[in-house]
């Protein structure tokens, strides 16, 4: 602003006077020609012309300086006053929500901001190197974009929403679905759009598996990167006993879904999954689950698929080097019984994981793939990985992934995964 | 297939949930500080647990399975709120399948609603500047003057829930009063002539316990909240300690020692392990106990390395 002022003198004064040289100019000119008297009276009439002008400039400049000075003043004391806020509304806060006094950027949607969920964008991009004449990944993509909305209903229920955009651009509601939290009979009820709990991968989002693609297992048997994620309702409960955590979960769902597909509506999919939890010390715990999952595959109008599946995880975390050190083993087994047209093919499929904590920032994890193809399996495809994972934060992720598959058609694929996931927005919790 | 399954989860669903225990409340409290606290109020009247170890950093607690059947069973959840639990509390709340502890329900109690808070951010936060805490700084249950306030509204809230047992919960409380105002009274005593003396701390666990007891936080190892150490900024606090005659280091217990001990080395400073919370080392077994701790141990490392 100052300076602003400083360079409008400078712009008006040297105008004024590139105006005022030539007429000086032309007026010594003529008095040089002209009689002494008369080149004296002239002089001084300019003189005094200049003068006038002078403080006519003066004049002017002093204005200007002046109301320059009154606006900078202004100004300051807008800087100075302090932000308005608003108090958070009683009964809003709580686990996660805003709490206090808010600061308002605008006016009238002072409200509407307190009760705004919960928003985060997870970008998750992917690249690969090496061949694969299977199934071949773009060199570079950006696989998937997440966004998710999380908030409280009402006293009774909460709201997710987890929307992905692929790389193609189409936008899919990868799980949207309230929760009941107060019911009754200690259960706890979904409704919507969900992964189900069949197993642990499954439920898994992209951005929070220990790797950079999904087991063999997964592609071959239970529906791929997308999986058994449908609409449906999902009931589970715990259930009381003095050993364990003990939790049943039953699922019915619409039918339509990557592996799953219903004829007709009453041809629904149904999941059920049990899980048992133990801790065997502070640092150490073991995690085991069995998953049924059952309906219609659209083969034909009575042709199903069932699948069963057994889980077992162990983990190792001290509670000292939390943030330094943690081992996790997984190993999942799925047997999957399709009935087709005349065979009825049986396959199997398992992946054995495990997950080292370097240091702050490093993970080093290993993946052992075998999966039956679900309608023949007689073909079977078999891959190993490594993994390196090396956290800049909480909220970023850069992973390179080396990884072999050896296909039953009889190719093998070396390739080179790297991906790097990154988070905006609400500091998600971190899932067990 | 899809009756059976039905069967099964029908037969799972009717097993009997066990009866609650008569008369006492069970309360739940995040960190051993508000166990301990929840525990001076209300006695032998209710049953308190707290999820997070006083060892442990409670920015990073595992939401274990077993934590969900703890808050299944509590009347009463105590949190330390300003989202130091935000990483893993929520789903276990979700997963309670407790109504009493919702969001907005009587049975959850904030702990930092009654405390003086510090390093409220203003203005614009971003996480360029590491893992800030919007709603100010979480740890402050190291100002004894918030434990006090903090032991009220248990009072307060126990009251509520047990209206019977006010008057003994009023009791304990008025104890637990007296008993902080003479131990603070021996500390002021300890510390006082220690005024200003300039620190670094790892994390900023310490902003409460610094302007409580008049110390000088002049730097972090952390270059940012959550953000580990870098050599950089390890040589920059080097340099500023140096400057500034800085003799005293607190880390957490939950840190690598690595860095503050290579930092000792060159500046001469000591590197004091101080407990952020009760049960941070096994003989700290209450609020007043873990006071006592920290500045038993602060005192003696000063006079050994004669800072001023």
């Amino acid at each position: 602003m100052r300076s602003f002022a400083r360079l409008m003198t400078i712009v008006l004064a040297s105008a004024w006077l590139s105006m005022a040289q030539p007429a000086f100019a032309q007026q010594s000119g003529g008095s040089q020609g002209g009689t002494g008297a008369l080149g004296a009276a002239a002089a001084q009439a300019l003189r005094a012309e200049v003068d006038r002008l002078r403080q006519e400039f003066e004049a002017v400049k002093q204005q200007y300086g002046d109301r320059l000075a009154a606006l900078e003043a202004r100004l300051k004391t807008m800087d100075a006053a302090p932000a308005a806020t608003v108090d958070v509304p009683s009964g809003a806060g709580g686990a996660g929500g805003p709490e206090g006094a808010l600061p308002v950027y605008g006016n009238a949607s002072i409200l509407s901001k307190v009760f705004n969920p919960d928003m985060a964008v997870i970008g998750d991009f992917l690249g690969a190197a090496g061949a694969n004449r299977v199934a071949q990944t773009p060199a570079l993509e950006m696989h998937e974009s997440e966004l998710s909305f999380q908030a409280v209903v009402d006293p009774y229920a909460r709201a997710d929403f987890f929307l992905t955009i692929g790389p193609d651009g189409g936008i899919d509601v990868e799980e949207g679905f309230l929760t009941f939290t107060g019911l009754p009979g200690g259960l706890l009820v979904k409704v919507g759009k969900l992964h189900s709990a069949f197993g642990k991968v499954n439920q898994m989002h992209n951005h929070i598996l220990p790797w950079a693609d999904r087991p063999l297992m997964t592609e071959n048997l239970v529906g791929g990167e997308e999986g058994i994620s449908d609409a449906g309702i999902s009931v589970s409960r715990l259930i009381p006993n003095r050993w364990m955590f003990l939790e049943a979960t039953g699922e019915v769902y619409r039918g339509q879904s990557a592996i799953f597909r219903a004829p007709s509506r009453g041809d629904l999919t149904y999941v059920g999954h049990v899980r048992g939890y133990q801790d065997l010390g502070e640092s150490t715990n073991v995690d085991l689950g069995a998953s049924v999952a059952y309906g219609h595959n659209g083969v034909t109008p009575d042709a199903t698929t069932r699948l069963i599946g057994v889980d077992a995880t162990f983990r190792y975390r001290p509670l000292r080097r939390a943030i330094y050190r943690r081992f996790l083993a997984r190993t999942e087994l799925v047997w999957s019984r399709r009935s087709e047209l005349a065979a009825q093919p049986q396959s199997f499929g398992a992946y054995v994981s495990g997950e080292y904590q370097l240091g702050r920032r490093w993970f080093a994890g290993a993946r052992f793939d075998y999966a039956d193809r679900a309608s023949n399996p007689s073909l079977s495809d078999k891959g190993e990985s490594l993994i390196l994972t090396y956290w800049p934060s909480e909220f970023s992720q850069i992973r390179g992934q080396l990884r072999r598959t050896r296909y039953a058609e009889g190719t093998t694929a070396n390739e080179f995964l790297f991906q790097f996931l990154f988070s905006i927005g609400a500091h998600g919790a971190h899932t067990f | 297939m899809s009756r059976l399954f039905l069967l099964v989860f029908t037969l799972a669903l009717t097993v009997a949930q066990p009866a609650a225990a008569a008369g006492k409340l069970n309360v739940i409290a995040t960190t051993e500080d508000l166990a301990s606290l929840a525990r001076d109020v209300g006695g032998d009247r209710i049953d308190v647990e707290a999820l997070a170890r006083g060892y442990q950093d409670p920015h990073f607690v595992e939401p274990k399975p077993s934590f969900i059947l703890k808050l299944n069973r509590a009347d009463l959840l105590i949190a330390v709120g300003r989202e130091l639990e935000i990483g893993w509390l929520p789903p276990l709340i979700n997963q309670s399948r407790n109504p009493k502890l919702q969001p907005g329900a009587p049975g959850y109690l904030d702990a930092s609603l009654t405390a003086k808070i510090l390093e409220l951010p203003s203005g614009q936060i971003t996480r360029a500047m590491g893992d800030v805490h919007p709603q100010g700084n979480p740890h402050y249950l190291l100002d004894p003057g918030n434990g006090r306030r903090i032991a009220q509204a248990i009072q307060k809230k126990l009251s509520e829930m047990s209206p019977n047992d006010a008057g003994y919960f009023a009791g304990r409380y008025a104890d637990f009063d007296k008993r902080l105002a003479v131990a603070e009274k021996r500390w002021d005593g300890q510390m006082a002539p220690y005024k200003g003396m300039k620190i670094v701390t790892y994390h900023r666990s310490w902003p409460n316990f610094a302007d409580r007891f008049s110390l000088d936080v002049i730097g972090y190892i952390e270059p940012r909240p959550g953000i580990p150490p870098s050599p950089s900024h390890t040589f920059e606090l080097i340099q500023e300690m140096k400057r500034q005659g800085v003799k005293i280091m607190l880390v957490e217990p939950y840190f690598d020692l690595k860095t503050p001990n290579a930092i000792a080395r060159d500046t001469g400073a000591k590197v004091l392990v101080m407990a952020p919370s009760v049960g941070g080392e096994k003989e700290i077994t209450d609020y007043l106990g873990l006071f006592d701790y920290d500045i038993n141990l602060l005192v003696a490392a000063i006079k050994q390395v004669g800072a001023k």
